[in-house]
């Protein structure tokens, strides 16, 4: 675990993970834990993207597996891979991930707009980029995934 | 986040109005009914009060203003000066309405509409015999006021129209006079406990003289043996000695309270004003310590008459109180005490009688909640840990088996219990539905009378909270598309006045709540001809009354524009069925054209447990909910035999019902095995019996209902979730949505892409 060199500033922590050979980050305030992998319950007529439900102490949750949602190819389930309990709203969703790696934080100027890249569905989930001791980190917005993950229900 | 004092007694505040008003409505459908019981009146009339009185305190003018009004002509019906008849109630009920508009705006909701209010008042003061209101002030609401008057913190306004109450008691005029504080009256009776705790009478008594020892006058203290038995039959350690206790008005209450601090548990105790108030000009909070059945009670036992003149006040006041009757009813200390926002009330009555009225206490939901949950998970927890035990082979000892059970037996004992904290009649839904009757009824220009049965049956909380949108609906419809107008009505030979029967009952482990009308029933060619507009059927289909009366549930027939043209039902019943079905339950129409139409609800009792049947679909572990399976079978080939392209039947015995594939059905793919190999469950389902097909049957077992919504979202097929012993997420079936999925045909992907012409409550 390496800490961020500019911790000292003022900005929002972050958690960065791996799906694949990318890195990814989201808001620590939205994570509520990280779990081992455990095997979800799928649920029928459910998205592809939604591996099934778990229990999280009598809470019943979805298990969202990043790397479809994101596009990036569908993660074949081990118990390698971990689950971010976060917090979206008035919801708590699991996310699938490869490994988490980092807790970092950043202000906000030194997030880059993300650059126009045509027709590439991950867009659509990303508020930004990080640049960090030479390694990007994009940084996911929650929201927009669980309203892309209703609209698409509905 | 530092709470504002004020704010949470002016909730309080409003909590209780809800109740009031409650109270208010009931009370007056009652009188409606023709119930004219003193008792029904004084409650309607001391609910209006005890609304005036708190609004008063917040300073609410607008509330204050008609409830005035509103509580003058329910004093004169309560004296018997102005006869409650059926043109008045109704004018009541208005007021009742308009004053429940009135809190609501006091409350910060919608603004109350003024000319509706002034119209209303000014009917209600038409109705008040003998012109302005402050002229007709009763007499007698004084003495039942008095009980409950610790609203009146702060009053300004009502005071001065209280303090006009007091004239009209003739005897009270000559001691009107002297502005002297009236003596406390102390009745104290020690129970055995006082003494087996080493407290004694005799210091507590020689600490309330000593109050009167600053030069405040005379404390006197009779003292009652009449409970003494002869020496031979005493037992020395039971206590038979009672003291009356009288010290002078200046002594302060608190330090009275302070003296029996320590022995008020165990003792009979009673502290109150000797007579009432002696000068108009006393300000009221002076007479908030005075109930006026406590006066009654202690004029009667034997006391010195030691301040003549007030002495002889109270036994007036207690003639006075005893022949006529409106100026005697003992105030019931129930609603008095829940009417009042201020605790300090129950201290200065700790004599009230608190007879057969069941104790409650207000908890927190959160904390109901939270114990919910833990039982949720203990419950859990011990079917793990009985899983786990028979797994390991040590509940093959006799005495571990029973130790499970009873602790099995412990919980469900432990979980009814708590379920039941949260288990509410419906009466708090049911009460609503006058108003909205009324309303309806005369927007529709509708005769229109609604009868209510089973108001007492109690269903979880969750469930009461969301029974009202369905039934609000129901009974819309039911008036404005079900009931006739009064002409229409008499030309078809029936009473000008509709009924319409609201009803709940439990049946098997539901509840049913129904909607009735006498009316004309579904028009079943136009409801069909405005389908096939919709396009919700091909033109040529050929459907059974039953289909048709089941269309009006199909979405998108219920479009803005079809409101106005169709004259059968199907104002949002699609809202209705979708809600109902949030619920776990199931909605059905019976209809007989030009006898009306019953809407059928039957809803689980409560959202928090379930008793399932555990089975094995394909990899899957699934519960099907218990009240639905009628029996399951292993079927012997022959059986079951093929329909049509891609359907089959099972043979149970002579009839034929549809076999359903779950795996299939829920999108996990069809089942490897073949029907005999499997077992099927007969299932009874809103489209009639039908079998499902699954692999294995583990067990019946009670199941924590988890949503599925809360984090993700509702999902067609699945009522909920729960956790198996094994700590893993089961799916809950919800069998009226597989069924209605199995008759689309299983879904590829996402449901919503599947257009059928067939709509879902035809299948549903």
């Amino acid at each position: 675990m390496t800490q961020a060199a500019d911790s000292a500033h003022e900005g929002s922590e972050l958690i960065s993970f791996r799906i694949g050979e990318q890195e990814f980050c989201v808001d620590i305030m939205a994570v509520r834990e990280i779990r081992g992998w455990t095997p979800a319950t799928p649920v029928p007529h459910s998205q592809r993207f939604v591996k099934g439900v778990i229990n999280l102490r009598g809470a019943v949750l979805p298990v969202v597996d990043l790397a479809d949602r994101l596009g990036i190819g569908v993660a074949e389930e081990s118990a390698r891979h971990v689950i971010i309990v976060a917090q979206i709203r008035d919801r708590i969703v699991g996310l699938l991930v490869d490994a988490v790696c980092d807790i970092l934080s950043t202000a906000e100027h030194k997030i880059q707009r993300t650059p126009d890249l045509a027709g590439d569905p991950m867009q659509n989930f990303i508020r930004g980029l990080i640049t960090l001791e030479g390694r990007m980190i994009s940084l996911i917005d929650l929201d927009l995934i669980l309203d892309q993950t209703r609209a698409e229900a509905a | 986040m530092a709470e504002d004092p004020m704010e949470a007694i002016r909730a309080t505040f409003f909590i209780e109005c809800d109740e009031l008003l409650a109270q208010l409505e009931e009370g007056l459908l009652a009188m409606e009914q023709g119930d004219t019981d003193p008792e029904t009146i004084n409650s309607v009339f001391r609910a209006v009060h005890s609304v005036k009185g708190g609004a008063g305190a917040f300073g609410l003018d607008p509330l204050v203003r008609f409830s005035h009004v509103f509580e003058t002509l329910l004093d004169q019906i309560r004296s018997g000066k102005v006869e409650p008849s059926e043109a008045i109630v109704a004018a009541l009920l208005r007021a009742a309405d308009m004053l429940a508009d009135h809190v609501t705006a006091a409350r910060g909701g919608a603004a109350a509409d003024e000319a509706r209010s002034s119209q209303i008042g000014e009917a209600l003061m038409a109705l008040t015999a003998g012109g302005s209101p402050e002229a007709i002030e009763p007499e007698s609401a004084e003495i039942e006021g008095l009980a409950f008057k610790p609203l009146t913190i702060t009053l300004d306004g009502p005071s001065d129209l209280e303090a006009t109450d007091f004239a009209p008691i003739p005897f009270a005029a000559p001691f009107a006079a002297p502005p002297v504080e009236a003596g406390w009256v102390i009745s104290f009776r020690p129970h055995d406990a006082l003494y087996a705790k080493a407290n004694d009478s005799a210091l507590v008594l020689r600490e309330l003289t000593g109050l009167c020892d600053e030069g405040l006058g005379q404390a006197t203290v009779t003292f009652d043996d009449s409970a003494l038995p002869g020496l031979e039959a005493m037992e020395p350690r039971e206590a038979y000695l009672a003291w009356t206790i009288r010290l002078p008005g200046s002594v302060a209450e608190d330090d009275i309270r302070e003296a029996f601090a320590f022995v008020d548990e165990d003792c009979d105790l009673d502290i109150a004003r000797e007579g009432v108030e002696g000068s108009p000009t006393m300000d009221s909070s002076g007479s908030d310590e005075i109930a006026a059945f406590d006066i009654s009670a202690l004029i009667q036992p034997p006391i010195e008459a030691e301040p003549p003149p007030l002495d002889l006040l109270g036994s007036l006041l207690a003639q006075a109180q005893e022949p006529p009757p409106a100026a005697a009813p003992a105030p019931p200390p129930k609603p008095v005490a829940a009417a009042d926002p201020a605790p300090k009330a129950d201290a200065a009555a700790p004599g009230a009688p608190q007879a057969a009225v069941p104790q409650t206490i207000r908890v927190d939901l959160d904390r109901v909640d939270r114990l919910i949950n833990l039982v949720g998970e203990m419950v859990i927890n011990q079917a793990m840990l009985a899983q786990r035990v028979m797994e390991s082979g040590a509940g093959k000892a006799a005495d571990v088996n029973l130790a499970l059970a009873e602790l099995e037996l412990l919980t469900r004992g432990i979980q009814d219990s708590v379920m039941a904290i949260r288990a509410q009649p419906v009466k708090s839904v049911f009460q609503r539905m006058p108003r909205l009757v009324r309303e309806v009824a005369e927007a529709t220009g509708k005769r229109v009378r609604l009868v209510t049965e089973g108001e007492g049956t109690e269903v979880d909380k969750t469930v009461v909270e969301r029974l009202s949108d369905p039934i609000t609906h129901m009974i819309r419809n039911a008036i404005d598309h079900g009931l006739e107008t009064p002409a229409e009505r008499e030309a078809n030979g029936k009473s000008g006045e509709g009924v319409v029967r609201l009803t709940a009952a439990h049946r098997s482990g539901r509840i049913v709540i129904e909607v009735a009308d006498d009316g004309k029933g579904v028009d079943r060619p136009r409801v069909k001809a405005k389908a096939i507009e919709n396009g919700l059927i091909a033109p040529d289909a050929q459907l059974s009354d039953e289909e048709i009366d089941n269309l009006i549930f199909a979405p998108g027939f219920s479009t803005a524009s079809a409101v106005s043209d169709i004259s059968g039902r199907g104002v949002g019943m699609d809202v209705v069925k979708r809600s109902v079905q949030a619920l776990g339950g199931r909605i059905s129409i019976i209809s007989t054209p030009g006898q009306g139409s019953r809407f059928s609800l039957s809803l689980p009792l409560t959202l928090a447990v379930l008793d399932g049947m555990v089975v094995t679909v394909g990899k899957q572990t699934l519960v099907a909910p218990l009240t639905a399976i009628i029996e399951s079978l292993r079927p012997r080939p022959g059986e079951v035999r093929p329909l049509g392209p891609n359907q089959r039947v099972l043979q149970i015995r002579d009839e034929y019902v549809p076999l359903i594939d779950t795996g299939a059905a829920l999108g996990f793919g069809p089942s490897a095995l073949s029907p005999s190999e499997g077992v099927v469950l007969l299932v009874e389902s809103e489209a009639g019996r039908v079998a499902l097909m699954v692999d294995h049957i583990q067990g019946q077992r009670q199941v924590v209902i988890k949503s599925l919504e809360t984090n993700y979202q509702a999902t067609e097929g699945v009522a909920a979730a729960t956790i198996l012993g094994d700590g893993r997420v089961a799916l809950i079936l919800d069998i009226d949505g597989l069924v209605a999925t199995h008759r689309r045909g299983a879904p590829k992907t996402d449901s919503s892409t599947s257009q059928s012409p067939i709509p879902m409550a035809l299948a549903g």
